[in-house]
């Protein structure tokens, strides 16, 4: 109690020094609750991938079709439960600013791979029934404003022209690290245009996906469905839906390497900052530090007094960062919601954020710590700050 | 009168670990921010220096880059007459029909893929673009399986060095040539000949049309001719223009993300001074009033401060610059958004960047002086001396 009350003056001593010190604790754990959070967010298709799902694209590279054709073969291979394909449309809706990933699919079946994605029988009725019907997630509808029966214009970036289309179902996440913000239209609707303005590009889909009876299957089945295709005009190359997305990833690595290691500098910085306060609260208190000695104090007293103040302070920031690391991650997710359709704050962030802090917290103390406890007392006594 | 320069310095050296503390906050603050700025210079070289301004690029309307445009034989002959295309050597025109693919290639090492940018080509195309140099071997034969890798491609992915053969498309392709383009993306491209890479992938369109201009300012006209064809389905740009476009959400990404991390560590490196600057002041209140006791005016005790708060700004900024500028051995490859293929630039430091970053760290220090600065020359001469 006494312990607790003597802290607690001691770390306000000093109000100003104190209050900037808990202050720059506070920014620097919120940008790196933030960062990481914005690391999550680039794996969060990773995360949401599921490991029962295939993806079988042109083994050159995605911007290769296969033919219609594979499908009914690769329905056949032993283990495969349902198979539903599309193609990535890289339509713009009025100019490049309001990008969102848009898809032509196999309506029926590409739902049904993906239970996540919760769409009402009826909406999924509709849209299947008109061929110029599209879904689109729930964010990406609020975000346009779009109501159920709003025609929507596209302009084809790969598929020249412009693509009229009508919102028929909007599809919310089961979970919250559902994307909802993706927009599927008929896949017919997108071949149909093709036969008649371009027709070698005609009857070509940009990838299958491909549903397993079971996902310790998914590794054989991917090998199995390589092979049917080995040395035929397009070869195939079948992975699951996660190292898929990790592929893209990887391409990317070195912007989340800089991010990662800005945020570990962040806490370098602040841990500078503690630092010097404890430090040059240490110093002003070698006298007292010395009477404590006189009176029969130990070492570790003393020690123990100046780690539990870097402590509070430290966790007093950390607290505050953490609090603020909510409306500001759901303030910069709706602000950039085009490039990170998830953003939400990881458990995992919370616990890395409270480390950090209590990392800074020790390597404050260490220093001013370890001469506060050597210093001969007659020394302690006589220094002047 | 002003107190002597020696005064401020000599008081940061007398609190020395203080001192190095905040200045090595400072210091981390400056190293990132000159990072960032070095990244985006290096960005912008690499594709805004891909291009000439006489060369204009003509792809499909409404496609973004040449990945996703197309152009059929007979189109492309149409652009051809065009009168604004230069003649060269035995009155050929200066114009080339290329054909971009991705393909995905595994790195060297790591094994892991990445995108990478085919380009077909025809003679020509080594002419419209002087920047692209043969470091070694020799240029493929059109008509053949032979292709030339840009040197950042042969560095970095299995396959891709002299003499290596690389598969795909159902056929062996043989590395006959290395080419450099310095810091220009072209420098991650393989080159081979466009009517055998089309046959090869069977893909009966060009991807997009090059050509220089006999007279640069006939741009408009050329573009207007162009676009206003109703045979052609095209859109004409100037290389530069078209090369800055591509790289424009790279940019836009980059300059968010310095703003924003510059913004945040600056604060709390500003904090970190304050603190410093403030407690100096604590300290030396007897000295302050012995100072004012002696003569010296109110303004000469604020510059004092100030100064010590900048020099310590200064140092920080020196040694965060110092290690920034050994970035400049490190290329960072990533994926162009835009294009869907691989880019790699690297950190490059302009002495713009180094007076930015001076002056930066300059800004900081003077930010978290100002406060405490004002303070301690705001005190009385009899409070100040009161206290011991």
């Amino acid at each position: 109690m006494h312990l607790a009350k003597l802290l607690f003056r001691n770390a306000f001593r000093h109000r100003l020094r104190t209050s900037l010190t808990i202050l720059g604790i506070t920014i620097a754990i919120l940008s790196f609750g933030m960062l990481r959070t914005v690391i999550s967010a680039w794996y969060a298709g990773v995360d949401a991938s599921s490991a029962s799902r295939l993806v079988t694209r042109n083994a050159i590279s995605l911007v290769f079709s296969l033919p219609l054709s594979y499908k009914e073969r690769i329905r056949q291979v032993d283990g495969v439960q349902q198979v539903s394909y599309g193609s990535w449309f890289g339509g713009l809706y009025i100019d490049e600013k309001n990008f969102f990933p848009n898809f032509a699919v196999e309506t029926e079946q590409y739902l049904k791979l993906y239970p996540e994605y919760v769409l009402s029988p009826e909406q999924l009725a509709a849209t299947i029934r008109d061929r110029k019907g599209c879904v689109a997630g729930r964010k990406l509808a609020e975000r346009f404003r779009w109501k159920i029966g709003d025609s929507i214009v596209l302009k084809g970036t790969i598929y020249p022209g412009e693509w009229e289309f009508v919102l028929r179902g909007i599809y919310r996440g089961r979970e919250k690290t559902v994307d909802e913000t993706q927009l599927f239209f008929n896949w017919d609707y997108l071949n149909e245009t093709m036969k008649k303005t371009v027709p070698r590009r005609a009857n070509q889909v940009g990838f299958y996906m491909v549903g397993v009876t079971s996902p310790s299957r998914a590794a054989d089945v991917a090998l199995a469905i390589d092979r049917l295709f080995r040395n035929s005009l397009a070869e195939t190359l079948t992975e699951t839906e996660k190292a898929f997305q990790l592929g893209f990833i990887s391409m990317t690595e070195a912007i989340v390497i800089a991010i990662q290691l800005v945020s570990f500098v962040v806490i370098v910085i602040i841990m500078a900052v503690v630092a010097n306060t404890m430090a040059m609260t240490a110093r002003e208190r070698i006298a007292e530090y010395a009477v404590f000695k006189t009176l029969g104090f130990r070492g570790y007293h003393i020690a123990g007094l100046i780690l539990g103040e870097s402590l509070l302070i430290t966790m007093t920031g950390c607290i505050l960062g953490i609090a603020l690391t909510f409306p500001a991650a759901s303030a910069f997710g709706s602000a950039l919601s085009a490039y990170f359709p998830i953003f939400n704050v990881a458990p995992s962030t919370i616990w890395l954020d409270l480390l950090a802090a209590l990392l800074v917290a020790l390597v404050a103390a260490i220093f001013p710590a370890w001469r506060a406890t050597t210093i001969p007392i007659a020394d302690g006594l006589r220094r002047i700050g | 009168m002003a107190i002597p320069f020696s005064y401020s310095l000599r008081n940061l050296w007398t609190r020395r670990l203080t001192t190095v503390l905040t200045a090595s906050g400072m210091a981390l603050v400056v190293f990132v921010f000159a990072s960032i700025l070095m990244l985006s210079e290096g960005l912008r070289k690499t594709l805004v220096q891909t291009g000439s301004a006489d060369n204009v690029v003509v792809i499909r309307k409404g496609s973004a880059s040449e990945v996703q445009s197309g152009i059929e034989r007979a189109q492309a002959a149409v652009v051809e007459t065009e009168p604004q295309v230069t003649l060269g050597e035995r009155g050929r025109r200066l114009l080339a029909r290329e054909l971009l693919v991705l393909i995905n290639l595994p790195k060297r090492g790591s094994g892991t893929t990445s995108q990478v940018t085919i380009r077909g080509i025809q003679p020509e195309s080594l002419l419209l673009r002087p920047q692209v140099r043969l470091i070694r071997g020799r240029m493929p034969r059109p008509g053949s399986s032979e292709i030339m890798a840009g040197a950042s491609i042969a560095r970095r992915f299995r396959g891709g060095g002299m003499g290596e053969v690389l598969r795909f498309a159902m056929r062996d392709w043989t590395v006959v040539g290395i080419f450099d383009a310095g810091n220009r993306a072209f420098s991650s491209e393989i080159w081979g000949d466009a009517d055998q890479l089309m046959q090869a992938f069977r893909r009966p369109v060009y991807s997009s049309l090059i050509f220089k201009l006999a007279d640069s300012s006939a741009f408009g006209a050329v573009k207007q001719r162009i676009e206003n064809d109703p045979r052609l389905t095209l859109e004409a740009r100037r290389e530069t223009t078209y090369y800055a476009d591509q790289s424009e959400m790279m940019a836009t990404f980059l300059n968010i993300l310095g703003l924003s991390l510059t913004v945040i560590f600056s604060l709390g490196a500003i904090i970190g001074a304050m603190i410093t600057m403030y407690s100096a002041v604590a300290n030396r209140t007897g000295e302050i009033g012995t100072l004012r006791a002696l003569g010296f005016q109110r303004r000469s005790i604020l510059v004092a401060f100030l100064l010590e708060s900048l020099l310590l700004g200064l140092v920080g900024g020196c040694v965060g610059l110092f290690f920034a500028s050994f970035l400049q051995l490190f290329t960072i490859s990533t994926l162009n958004f835009q294009t869907f293929s691989e880019l790699a630039f690297s950190f490059t430091l302009t002495v713009g960047i180094f007076y930015k970053s001076l002056l930066f760290s300059l800004i900081m220090g003077f930010i978290g002086g100002v406060l405490p600065a004002f303070r301690a020359s705001r005190k009385t001469i009899v409070e100040a001396l009161r206290v011991t």
